[in-house]
């Protein structure tokens, strides 16, 4: 067991640290919290942050070289996320491409598909979405209605997809549709690369309870999409597609446990300034014992991060600490933004003014994080998947 | 980085299973629990032959000179088990400090000794104020013509009675900050003065005692480390016994885990093995989630204090605040999810139950550790 880095690694870490202190926007930087997901007013930064990344080679760094990708391991993965939060960057804008939708064209693509869109991810040149969930599907999502009908050497599709996030500003999209309504239910699914400018696409906009409109209505009419656009064959989009969510998973994992981290430092500061009482909250020893709580717990993703990624590396099957990551992360995340809320006492009423705490920047933070445990797979499903799975119980 | 255990340590996990097993199944345990003892002779001795007596020692001293993290594998091996007898206070509190603090010749002493099974040892640093910081230790050292004299009280000693010799933390100097004035002893069993009671205690796998010190006369010699300069080598066994407790205490909760988990998938209500009812089925991956963010925090604390960094004290607090909740939580579900049968003495859950409680407060509880951390990191 070992947890320090070797030498190559270190020079990796340094190579980072120095490119990040020079490069992270101006812009960003007096932002206080970190958000995991860009909001609409940075979506610009985030696409030009990615960029910047990109011609610096730190974009994609475990994707094959002649894919777009540096051909490097999970841990200067690690080590790039550990460094990002560390010096506060900010998010890149195409983070369901990244985290997901290369990685499943990658592992399941023809050569041409392949060749075609991972460099695209990379560069911020074709933002991607995730079509999955259907007004009647979510956690079961293999009940999923939308319709591909062949015709010729297309497929026409039509149904409605729906808490689509970024569908507004992508230009492709991870679609699962029906392709076999006769066979069982996982069997007639197929999954396909879907041009969303492609006519027939109408995007509506949600707006969430933080006020943004994140995720978004798809409505697929007749829309024509060419056979050649299949990812991972005909009728086999399921097994596709829940390699989309272990690379989720994966990402989550990583990405996340530095946001939180970044986040942490934030509301530590926070508590700095705030007082109860007469008296900063640091030195509140009810306050004290959670914020402790809140950083053990997120130092325990660091570990149990670590125990997973040594897993990969070592060329085994995902353990048991892979599922606790998840769920570890959500709870973890909602419990400090609601700390963020207590500490601020009466003033957590406020989002925005003069008297707001920090521009009311926690107001939204704390909002966006009751999504935590319902995308990517409810905490419920979680729960059922390493009941049934992990531990081997019977199902329902 | 490479964050998993190595094929030795592999290797040790699957010998001490199968040797805990054997030598000491449940039967065994209750025996133990039993008897003021809490470990027979011949069980000591294989313990001994096994090289686990003085796995942490160096060669010098008869040990074997392995880690921390070869350590976590026994310890959680251990705690599955639910092992009980004199390991904790023998080979990882008195062996420890006299490792840390002792001179040359009182580890030539002791330490072969220890390693060997020949002789026991504790430490006696809690008092009847239950602090674990160096302003608890009230217990005075008065420098007399040729030695020292010692007095007061030692609450929640373990294993005092069984103890050939007593490391004992006494204040030999008053006034200035509490660290500076702490000396350790070593008191000989059979001392005049010195007064041991076996306590009842819930978990009685593990043996607690007072141990009062009555004008105990000690030669000079018997003085462990530095006057004065006891606190610092304290502070680092308590860290390293901590992360060890840590590790028995995970294999505990794993164990706790398992047994339900088997137990979910045979025994039927309504017609379901009940661990189809998601009430059980969720209650099964809390704590899953619980074991393992466990055993994270405390490997990492392992290899902190193997490795000597500087966040090992950090790493020590983060693990115990964390593990003690796990293991009570771990504990209480798996009792909640046997149902009656998990109230009965005959079932093997409350010797965890009640290890996971004692533990808890064994070096200190997730509050105190919790507010270690939050001095640590500087709120
Ligand atoms: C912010 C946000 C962004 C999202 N982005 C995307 C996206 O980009 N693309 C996409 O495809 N989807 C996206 N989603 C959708 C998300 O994946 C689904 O909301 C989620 O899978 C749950 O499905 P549902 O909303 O239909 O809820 P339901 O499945 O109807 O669940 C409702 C409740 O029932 C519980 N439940 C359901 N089944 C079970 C069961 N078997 N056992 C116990 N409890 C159960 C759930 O846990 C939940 O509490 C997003 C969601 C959010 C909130």
């Amino acid at each position: 067991m070992d947890f320090s880095l070797t030498p190559d690694q270190e020079a990796f870490r340094e190579r980072v640290r120095t490119w990040l202190a020079a490069n992270i926007p101006a812009a960003w930087s007096r932002r206080a919290a970190g958000s995991e997901v860009p909001r609409p007013e940075t979506y610009e930064l985030g696409r030009r942050w990615q960029r910047t990344l990109h011609e610096a080679g730190f974009v994609g760094l475990t994707w094959p070289k002649e894919y777009g990708g540096q051909g490097l391991t999970l841990m200067e993965e690690m080590i790039l996320h550990q460094e990002m939060a560390l010096a506060k960057a900010p998010p890149v804008l195409n983070i369901l491409g990244i985290g997901m939708g290369g990685p499943t064209i990658i592992t399941y693509g023809t050569e041409a598909q392949k060749r075609r869109y991972p460099p695209k991810i990379l560069s911020c040149e074709e933002i991607w979405c995730q079509g999955y969930s259907e007004p009647n599907s979510g956690s079961d999502l293999a009940s999923l209605q939308t319709r591909a009908v062949k015709d010729g050497d297309h497929y026409v599709i039509n149904g409605q997809k729906v808490w689509t996030s970024l569908a507004h500003i992508a230009d492709w999209m991870m679609l699962l549709a029906r392709t076999d309504p006769d066979a069982p239910r996982h069997k007639g699914i197929t999954y396909f690369l879907l041009d969303m400018h492609s006519p027939g696409v109408t995007v509506k906009p949600l707006r969430q309870i933080t006020g943004d409109p994140e995720f978004n209505e798809v409505f697929l009419d007749n829309v024509r999409v060419p056979e050649s656009q299949i990812l991972g064959g005909l009728n086999n989009g399921w097994q596709v597609g829940l390699t989309t969510l272990m690379y989720e998973r994966l990402a989550l994992g990583f990405g996340l446990q530095v946001r939180l981290r970044v986040a942490l430092d934030a509301l530590v500061d926070m508590a700095r300034r705030v007082e109860k009482h007469g008296r900063a909250v640091t030195k509140d020893p009810v306050m004290r014992q959670k914020l402790a709580q809140l950083w053990i717990d997120t130092e325990c993703l660091k570990y149990t991060g670590a125990r997973g990624i040594t897993r990969l590396l070592r060329g085994e099957l995902p353990g048991p600490e892979a599922s606790a990551g998840k769920m570890g992360w959500v709870e973890t995340h909602q419990r400090l933004q609601e700390l963020a809320m207590e500490l601020q006492g009466p003033y957590a009423q406020l989002r925005g003014s003069d008297w707001a705490v920090d521009g009311g920047l926690w107001q939204y933070t704390f909002l966006r994080s009751r999504a935590n445990s319902i995308e990517g797979g409810t905490t419920e499903v979680q729960k059922n998947i390493i009941g049934e799975r992990v531990l081997g119980l019977p199902k329902g | 980085m490479d964050f998993g255990f190595s094929q030795e340590q592999e290797l040790l996990r699957a010998t001490a299973r199968k040797f805990f097993e054997n030598e000491c199944a449940s039967t065994f345990v209750r025996q133990r629990m039993e008897e003021d003892e809490g470990v027979t002779p011949q069980f000591w001795s294989k313990l001994a032959e096994q090289g686990w007596l003085g796995l942490v020692y160096p060669e010098e001293h008869g040990g074997t000179g392995l880690g921390f993290v070869d350590l976590t594998v026994l310890m959680e091996e251990m705690g599955r088990a639910v092992m009980p007898g004199p390991f904790l206070s023998t080979v990882l509190l008195g062996g420890l400090a006299i490792l840390e603090a002792g001179s040359a010749g009182q580890k030539k002493d002791w330490l072969t000794r220890i390693a060997s099974g020949e002789v026991k040892t504790t430490l006696a640093l809690t008092e009847p104020n239950a602090r674990w910081d160096a302003a608890g230790v009230t217990v005075t050292a008065r420098a007399g013509k040729d030695g020292w004299v010692l007095n007061g009280t030692k609450l929640f000693v373990l294993d005092a009675h069984l103890a050939d010799v007593v490391v004992v933390a006494a204040r030999t100097t008053e006034g200035g900050r509490p660290e500076d004035g702490v000396s350790l002893f070593l008191v000989p069993r059979g001392a005049a003065g010195l007064a041991v009671t076996l306590l009842p205690t819930m978990d009685q796998t593990r043996k607690l005692c007072e141990v009062k010190l009555t004008d105990v006369r000690l030669p000079a010699a018997a003085l462990l480390g530095a006057r004065d300069g006891g606190w610092a080598p304290l502070a680092r066994v308590l860290e390293r016994a901590t992360v060890a407790l840590c590790a028995e205490m995970c294999g505990g909760a794993q164990k706790v885990l398992e047994m339900t988990t088997e137990y979910a998938k045979i025994r039927v209500a309504f017609g379901k093995p009940i661990g189809a009812y998601q009430g059980v089925k969720h209650k099964a991956a809390d704590m899953l989630v619980d074991v393992e963010n466990a055993k994270s925090l405390t490997y990492y604390a392992a290899w902190a204090v193997d490795e000597n960094v500087p966040e090992a004290a950090l790493a020590a607090s983060m693990a115990k605040a964390y593990t003690s909740d796990a293991y009570r939580k771990v504990a209480g579900a798996g009792i909640q999810l046997h149902g009656g049968i998990g109230f009965t003495w005959e079932h093997d859950l409350h010797l965890y139950f009640k290890r996971a409680k004692s533990s808890e407060f064994t070096f200190g509880d997730a509050t105190h550790h919790r507010e270690r951390v939050a001095q640590l990191i500087n709120l």
